[in-house]
């Protein structure tokens, strides 16, 4: 995980511009980074689903795993399908342990000749360790620490992104390609972290100033910091590494299940399958879910949360305000029995029972580019022929 | 006499007569960022100085506000349940949280005066 609290924090390539943005900055994972840019949190995030926020995600990881057949090796530490991914195919998936528990949740692109993972910021080192340590010496694991990454979230990122790279209009969610921006060589993955339409846009850490630039000139385009970046991905039910899944809970227990095809359930073959399959054929005691707390209290992170006789059944993993929700809106793990949808919850707020109720993940419908169609959208159809992944679950 | 006093926590009182009218400054506001919800005392609850008295969260973390001082809870300002955000936009004015009956008037020289918590923020730089 992340460094000793008296290690420098280190900065991304965009930090000057945060600087200069005005941003209000806080440690994350080991960097300075921007929480929100003088503007309220709540600005960003409504503008984010309104038009488009740009982020800076230059803190993850970006590795490229190369090498005699890569797939067949990650899927050795992953439950995912990783060989059926085809070229320029995005896939979100999780490194697990032996006891079934999730060691980093991250994408996955088939880039041709290699694998682009992108992996968390805290979990970097700990993943390219257990990379190395794992895979064969045939593969090659090679942090591509010289890129930045930004994020183009929003209905007006294809848009925007078009002026520079028309190309983008190729390509549809879970999809990537590599772009031309500003005479810069890009790698751009349509997907994100908000439950909006958008882009990962991966550039040389030397130009991300500038292309970060040429966006943020759009008039479509504002920056948008942590703060926005959690709020949205929180209404789109999106976990988050270290609070709503880590290596004490496994994707069966975080509703992950989805993430594990038909294939790899019954070949196994990847750490803790075990105890995943085992969940699988047999179900869980607890399962994350999704809550409404009643009122207008948020409840955050490590809140009790109690059945309606004032039993303890599970904790808040996290919580806050919904902007475009207009309320409170958590994600927690809460016992089997009371994982339903509408389930009556108690949560415990400064010693004060306060009624909750579970309910339906993601808070906010998804709005992907999923098709070349007038307008983003998801039908039937296109899940059907998606077995292996329900499109609207997944981060970025 | 409408002077504000604030404490190093940076809640403000103003007096009228023996009421105070209790708030957060506007670099408190500033620092918390959007204001999503206020939880009020009760009216008629007796409250000891620097006693936390109000509770206080905005989107990014929840917050307690103290009593200046001690004494009463008179009042609380209905205005906060439906519309939180006049913290943020008039932290001073239609913000406020809590009206007390104050026990001890001499409790106040121990606030800072304007130009002293001007001072005191500013140090905080």
């Amino acid at each position: 995980m992340s460094g000793a609290d008296s290690d420098p924090l280190k900065h991304t390539p965009l930090y000057p511009l945060h600087v200069e943005l005005g941003a209000r900055m806080a440690p994350f994972a080991g960097y300075e980074m921007p929480v929100h840019y003088g503007q309220h949190i709540i600005t960003e995030h409504l503008f984010t689903r309104a038009q488009a926020g740009l982020f800076d995600l230059s803190h993850m990881g970006q590795i490229r795993l190369e090498g005699a057949n890569p797939a067949a090796a990650l899927e050795t530490l992953v439950p995912g399908d990783i060989a059926g991914l085809e070229p320029y195919k995005t896939r979100y998936t999780l490194f697990t342990n032996e006891d079934g528990g999730i060691l980093d949740d991250l994408m996955v692109t088939n880039a041709g000749d290699h694998l682009f993972l992108v992996v968390n910021a805290a979990c970097t080192a700990q993943d390219i360790a257990h990379m190395t340590a794992r895979l064969d010496g045939n593969l090659r694991v090679r942090e591509l620490s010289d890129r930045a990454l930004l994020a183009l979230q929003g209905p007006a990122a294809a848009e925007v992104l078009a002026r520079f790279a028309p190309g983008c209009r190729d390509t549809v969610f879970l999809t990537a390609a590599e772009l031309i921006i500003d005479g810069t060589p890009c790698f751009v993955t349509r997907c994100g972290y908000t439950g909006e339409d958008g882009f990962e846009i991966s550039t040389p850490a030397d130009d991300a100033v500038r292309i970060a630039r040429l966006l943020l000139d759009q008039p479509e385009v504002r920056p948008a910091g942590l703060g926005a970046r959690d709020s949205l991905r929180l209404e789109a039910g999106f976990c988050l590494y270290g609070h709503d899944i880590d290596a004490s809970t496994t994707p069966v227990e975080a509703g992950l299940a989805w993430t594990i095809p038909r294939r790899r359930r019954a070949e196994g073959g990847f750490p803790g399958a075990e105890v995943i399959l085992r969940q699988l054929a047999n179900g869980v005691e607890r399962k994350r879910v999704g809550i409404r707390p009643g009122g207008r209290a948020p409840a955050r992170a490590h809140t009790e949360i109690q059945d309606p006789d004032g039993n303890k059944v599970g904790e808040i993993t996290s919580g806050g305000f919904g902007p475009t929700v207009g309320g409170p809106i958590a994600m927690g793990y809460v016992a089997a029995r009371v994982a339903a949808k509408g389930s009556a919850l108690r949560l415990m707020l400064r010693g004060t029972p306060r009624p909750a109720r579970v309910a339906a993940l993601p808070f906010v419908e998804p709005r992907y580019y999923e098709a070349h169609t007038t307008e983003a959208h998801t039908t039937e159809a296109h899940v059907a022929a998606l077995p292996s992944v329900k499109p609207r679950r997944y981060r970025g | 006499m409408s002077t504000l006093r604030y404490t190093e926590e940076h809640e403000w009182i103003r007096m009228d007569d023996d009421i105070g009218t209790v708030g957060i400054s506007d670099f408190a506001q500033e620092q918390l960022g959007d204001v999503v919800y206020v939880e009020p005392p009760e009216v008629g609850k007796t409250v000891a100085r620097f006693a936390e008295v109000a509770v206080i969260e905005s989107v990014k973390a929840a917050s307690e506000v103290r009593a200046p001082v001690s004494g009463e809870v008179v009042e609380v300002n209905e205005a906060l349940n439906d519309n939180p955000e006049l913290v943020n936009s008039s932290p001073i004015g239609d913000g406020w949280f809590f009206k007390l009956r104050i026990s001890d008037l001499s409790e106040l020289d121990d606030l800072m005066d304007e130009a002293a918590y001007k001072t005191y923020v500013e140090g905080l730089g």
